[in-house]
């Protein structure tokens, strides 16, 4: 075992950090307005790439135009949007009727659109997965690190998210929008007072989570290929790291999920068996010691 | 009521073999016996467990390890299955309810990939294959269970045990006091009730009576696989419990018999099965939430309070 193995897996362990982050950020979005824990968000990361996947592949056909291929970089932009407003519309039609009764029914609600989402797109798809071939030309080929060469694109995927969990620390913390948002999160029927359309307010954060899981799925498509199943066993893993790092604060959940996507990295290399499990045993060590999480507020 | 509900569980199981096929009815009667366990912790405690599947697939594996490779009887098989779900519950539980609410429903969940994980990997359970060719054998050293009569009346033995034991517990002084925790916990414990233990020994219940419940299916169809232990068993649970009617001795069952049933009915189309299952938990959520037997009591509560005015 040398170093710059280990160090190559820690880089790999932090580019699937970044999905982690994306996906426990968007959680803690969703949790912290709506009090729910969005079960559904593996199923719309899988959406995100499967969007990609048909823009490219697909929809030339669909429509008559056999020439047409929707670019990745078109697809960044245009999958997580779609999926934000299929997002908006779920919130819109079911979670909102359910706001008032107990928590957990929203819980159990999106199970139900995970496991419709997961299992109408098994019919269609393989569920050993099909490649996404969009891959830019000029994120192709390896850099040099100085300590190691690492492929472009992972480079690029890397900095891509940390791009938008830092904007999205930025907006929530730091600007006026962000400020609705926390004041909503404290005490929504005061803000509401203020003239503030809660309601909306709501629904578009939903939207925004869901896009987040969409921008994931999208930048992971051209690494693993996209499979209906992608999300399901994502989804119980990033379970673990919103339960480690609690969901008392945006830059929490974006910490935690970076730092165990390298602890997992780091794993496959020293023990290799443990690769899959380390962060659940990790949870285990957290609720022994520190049961409300490392940034959580135990409520 | 009480007795009626009690002659008609019996005759019903006793019949049972003579309208269905012995196989299938086994199949529901432990489903409905995972569900009846559940039950006890989500009704009657209010603990949402999102890893049940670890108790009733874990056992099922235990026992079909110690009845095919160590060559133990069928009743003691049950009883090592049923053994290790009671401690795996102690170790869950213990854990689990440090944590409220959905962050309970999480971890309960992780915890049990963990189990999924050692189901995957480790030596003796057969990776992605299951375990496979698991003997019925004899019960006791004389019944042989290869008849699917005798091996019908062993299971409903068992139901009937479970089923019991879960009445007995959510009819006892303790039942009394989860229910108070589920409707107000700080309350429980301003009573100077130790909320904590209650809620551990509820869920070592419920985890021991799913591994029973596990550990037979296990026997019913000679093979544990990895199905028994993955997240979406314990969705349906959930499902089971919830449908039928969450915090009712018979709403688990009720729920149990059909969700199994449209399993069997639509096993043909493939992964529809997971859409119809996804629509039915949506349209529970959104429609019905006290599920069929809840919204039945319900409705009778109406009609005699309307008819005693």
């Amino acid at each position: 075992m040398s170093w710059d193995l280990v160090l190559a897996q820690a880089m790999l362990g932090l580019n699937q950090g970044v999905f982690y982050a994306l996906l426990s950020l968007g959680l803690a979005v969703i949790f912290g307005l709506l009090n729910i824990i969005n079960f559904a968000h593996g199923a719309l990361y899988m959406l995100g790439a499967l969007v990609a996947l048909i823009g490219y592949n697909q929809l030339g056909n669909w429509i008559g135009v056999p020439d047409l291929h929707i670019n990745f970089w078109w697809a960044l932009i245009l999958s997580p949007l779609l999926v934000g407003l299929f997002g908006m519309l779920i919130q819109r039609f079911t979670l909102r009727r359910i706001a008032k009764f107990d928590h957990l029914y929203g819980l159990l609600l999106t199970f139900g659109v995970a496991l419709v989402l997961e299992g109408f797109f098994s019919n269609f798809y393989n569920t050993s997965g099909t490649p996404y071939g969009a891959k830019p030309d000029m994120l192709k080929g390896v850099v040099n690190l100085g300590f190691m060469y690492f492929p472009t694109y992972r480079l690029f995927s890397i900095i891509a998210s940390l791009a938008v969990c830092f904007g999205t620390w930025f907006v929530i913390e730091r600007t006026k929008l962000g400020a609705y948002l926390r004041a909503g999160t404290e005490n929504p029927d005061l803000v509401q007072a203020f003239g503030v359309n809660v309601p909306l307010m709501i629904t578009l954060t939903y939207g925004f989570g869901v896009a987040l899981a969409a921008f994931a799925g999208v930048l992971a498509a051209p690494i693993y290929s996209v499979s209906p199943l992608m999300g399901a066993d994502v989804i119980v893993v990033v379970f673990a790291v919103v339960v480690i790092g609690g969901m008392g604060s945006i830059m929490g959940s974006i910490v935690t999920g970076l730092t165990l996507g390298i602890v997992e990295g780091i794993t496959k290399v020293v023990y290799p068996p443990a690769a899959n499990t380390v962060i659940f045993f990790l949870m285990v060590i957290v609720l022994l010691v520190r049961p409300a999480g490392l940034f959580g507020k135990e409520g | 009521m009480n007795r009626t509900l009690w002659i008609i569980v019996v005759a019903a199981g006793l019949l049972a073999p003579y309208a269905i096929y012995p196989v299938f009815a086994m199949q529901l009667l432990c489903f409905a016996l995972f569900a009846c366990a559940f039950n006890l912790l989500l009704g009657y405690a209010g603990v949402l467990s999102f890893g049940h599947a670890a108790f009733f697939g874990g056992a099922a594996y235990i026992a079909g390890h110690v009845i095919k490779v160590w060559g133990w009887p069928p009743e003691l098989g049950l009883l090592a299955g049923t053994a290790f779900a009671v401690v795996l519950g102690a170790i869950f539980g213990g854990l689990a309810i440090r944590r409220h609410g959905i962050y309970l429903a999480m971890v309960t969940l992780a915890l049990a990939q963990i189990i999924y994980f050692g189901a995957v990997k480790l030596p003796f359970t057969g990776g992605e294959d299951g375990l496979q060719g698991i003997p019925r054998g004899h019960l006791l050293g004389t019944l042989p269970l290869e008849k699917p009569l005798v091996m019908y009346y062993f299971i409903f033995a068992i139901f009937l045990f479970g089923f019991w034991l879960i009445y007995r517990t959510v009819h006892s002084p303790f039942g009394q006091v989860l229910k108070a925790i589920r409707e107000n916990e700080p309350r429980a414990v301003s009573l100077g009730y130790k909320v904590e233990r209650y809620k551990l020994m509820a869920f070592i219940i419920s985890a021991g009576v799913a591994g029973m419940a596990g550990a037979s299916k296990a026997l019913v169809f000679q093979f544990a696989a990895l199905t028994d232990v993955s997240w979406r068993m314990s969705g349906e649970v959930i499902l089971m419990t919830l449908l039928g009617g969450m915090g009712t001795i018979l709403g688990p069952v009720v729920g149990a018999f059909t969700v199994v049933t449209l399993q069997h009915e639509f096993a043909a189309i493939g992964s529809w099965v997971t859409v119809a299952i996804g629509l039915t938990f949506i349209a529970c959520v959104l429609l019905f939430r006290r599920g069929f037997v809840g919204e039945l009591l319900n409705a009778l509560r109406k009609y005699r309070s309307a008819e005693a005015d």
